[in-house]
């Protein structure tokens, strides 16, 4: 098992002395060789969670393990086995990308003789061979982050934390990115993602865990949790306000869940729709039919309002 | 604490122009205007040309003002807005070893400067002792402990303004009431107590024995005073930035 976190609470003291639980009993194991997608809302304690990982952030409760060392007493052990991708672009703006490479070789101490081949690897990776001798603040902000990527692969890590890696990229360079993860994935690095664009845990992950108010509140794989939580079909709905809400009700009373998607109602596990209830519900306006997908079990589990 | 340095170098390599002009100049220009400025009106002070006096002096506030600087406002960038500990952090790297570097490598570089103002003055007619070579040790010593300082501070401060406070409130009196450009003597009695728990005064008078000759007991515990300082320093500065960097 590359990570264990067993019943792991952590809290934060807010300025006018609450106490604030940001990750609160979370269990969560991750095997050797996976990709885990870590999904949940902001503020869910996906990011406490990563800091938590690294002995950044000491638990108040719990167990962590991170390939076999128990964090925080051996997290420096664990730290130089494991590479860390930040949400933050922290880069040293003034060095080049091969400089900033060439310190974290260093820092995660690559053998002198090593962090030549193991510079030159992480550019290839992230496909920055060509811009190894630009300035970090001359890059653009897709190669910025391939570099921070480098960055946490220079010393080859067994065990890699990518923290949100494309939240705020162009659809392009967040393809690039999921290429990039997806090439990691491959080559047998566990890896630990968390994100909150569905779309990147459907593409990338081999199992998910969704997160709510600091704990996991399901886990499988992306297939598994929609048949689980939103089965097989969706029907959305359009209509007036009290159309939609008519819609609600007949599918509630049919048993079956609903969610408001915009503009619309989306029927949850529309294969189960009986043929009296499709009779009820047609009436002329506009239905979509689509498969479900993860998002609507994001919404089934989380709420449909962010908090 | 390699790895630190490493940075270090990478950045040293492309500001180290206008940083050691800086460094170099300032206390130059402090040197010719106080001891030609004064020099003529005063002519000789606590037994030496004021001319010496002063550029003797001006080490220890080039030391000062050299590492208690980066100490303060690269520490404080590089943790709230460049995020720079962060990522290393989750290096193999612990914030001791961060501390270390960061300091170690501000105590180099400004004990080094430091020794500007001696170069520049012997340029001026000044004939040191063979004790000069012992310099450098003195302003790496003090710089160390100012560096260290300055980190503390960085973790203590609410916002990158409240530096004002430290520098008018606490650098300034320090620069003044060290005996750098005016003996001691010549401050009030009840000033004296406050000179000696003066770091920097400490580091005037050794970097002054070691050019004109050494008091070797005095001087000892001048040394004595400095180690304390740094080592008092190294545990705050430690403790203010595992609250600020460990949460």
């Amino acid at each position: 098992m590359a990570i264990l976190l067993r019943d792991v609470v952590k809290r934060y003291t807010d300025r006018d002395g609450t106490s604030i639980a940001a990750v609160d009993g979370l269990t969560l194991e991750v095997p050797d060789g996976v990709c885990l997608g870590l999904l949940g809302p902001n503020g869910a304690g996906k990011s406490t969670t990563m800091r938590l990982l690294t002995a950044q952030s000491r638990a108040d409760e719990g167990m962590i393990n991170v390939l076999g060392h128990a964090i925080p007493r051996e997290a420096k052990q664990a730290r130089a086995l494991m590479g860390v991708v930040p949400q933050t672009d922290n880069l040293d703006e003034e060095l080049t990308a091969r400089q900033n490479l060439e310190v974290f070789a260093r820092l995660y101490r690559v053998p002198r003789a090593g962090v030549r081949a193991a510079v030159d690897r992480a550019l290839e990776i992230a496909h920055l061979t060509g811009r190894a001798d630009a300035r970090a603040d001359k890059l653009s902000g897709g190669m910025r982050r391939r570099l921070l990527v480098a960055r946490g692969l220079v010393h080859s890590p067994r065990l890699v934390l990518l923290d949100e890696p494309t939240v705020g990229l162009d659809p392009q360079v967040r393809a690039d990115l999921w290429g990039l993860i997806a090439g990691l994935r491959a080559s047998g690095v566990t890896v630990l993602m968390s994100t909150h664009y569905i779309e990147e845990a459907e593409r990338l992950a081999d199992s998910c865990a969704l997160m709510s108010h600091g704990k996991v509140i399901a886990t499988g794989s992306p297939a598994e949790l929609i048949a689980d939580h939103a089965g097989d079909r969706v029907e959305e709905h359009e209509g007036s306000p009290e159309r939609l809400a008519e819609v609600e009700g007949l599918a509630r009373r049919a048993g079956l869940p609903t969610r408001r998607t915009g503009p619309t109602v989306s029927v949850l596990r529309a294969e189960r729709i009986s043929p009296s209830l499709a009779d009820s519900l047609a009436n002329g306006d506009r239905v979509v039919r689509r498969a479900a997908n993860l998002e609507d079990v994001f919404v089934m589990l989380t709420g449909e309002t962010v908090d | 604490m390699r790895g630190v340095w490493r940075r270090e170098l990478a950045l040293f390599r492309r500001y180290w122009a206008s940083s050691s002009f800086a460094s170099i100049i300032e206390p130059t220009i402090y040197l010719l205007a106080f001891g030609f400025g004064f020099g003529s009106l005063v002519g000789h002070v606590a037994g030496y040309r004021y001319v010496d006096f002063v550029g003797t002096g001006v080490v220890a506030t080039a030391t000062l003002f050299t590492s208690v600087f980066p100490g303060m406002f690269n520490t404080y960038i590089r943790r709230t807005y460049q995020h720079s500990y962060d990522a290393v952090l989750a290096a193999p790297v612990d914030v001791h070893e961060v501390v270390a570097g960061e300091a170690s490598w501000i105590a180099v570089k400004s004990g080094v400067y430091s020794c500007a103002p001696i170069l520049v003055s012997l340029a001026f007619g000044l004939r040191p002792d063979i004790g000069v070579i012992a310099v450098p040790i003195f302003t790496v010593l003090t710089a160390a402990g100012f560096a260290l300082f300055g980190i503390w501070a960085s973790t203590v401060v609410p916002s990158i303004n409240s530096f004002d406070y430290i520098i008018s409130g606490v650098l300034a009196p320090l620069f003044l009431v060290a005996g750098t450009f005016f003996p001691i003597s010549g401050l009030p009695h009840w000033a004296h107590p406050i000179a000696h728990v003066n770091p920097l005064y400490h580091c005037v008078e050794l970097v002054r024995h070691a050019v004109f000759g050494f008091h070797p007991l005095a001087d000892l515990g001048h040394v004595g005073a400095l180690v304390v300082f740094a080592a008092l320093m190294w545990f705050l500065a430690v403790r203010g930035m595992r609250r600020r960097l460990i949460d």
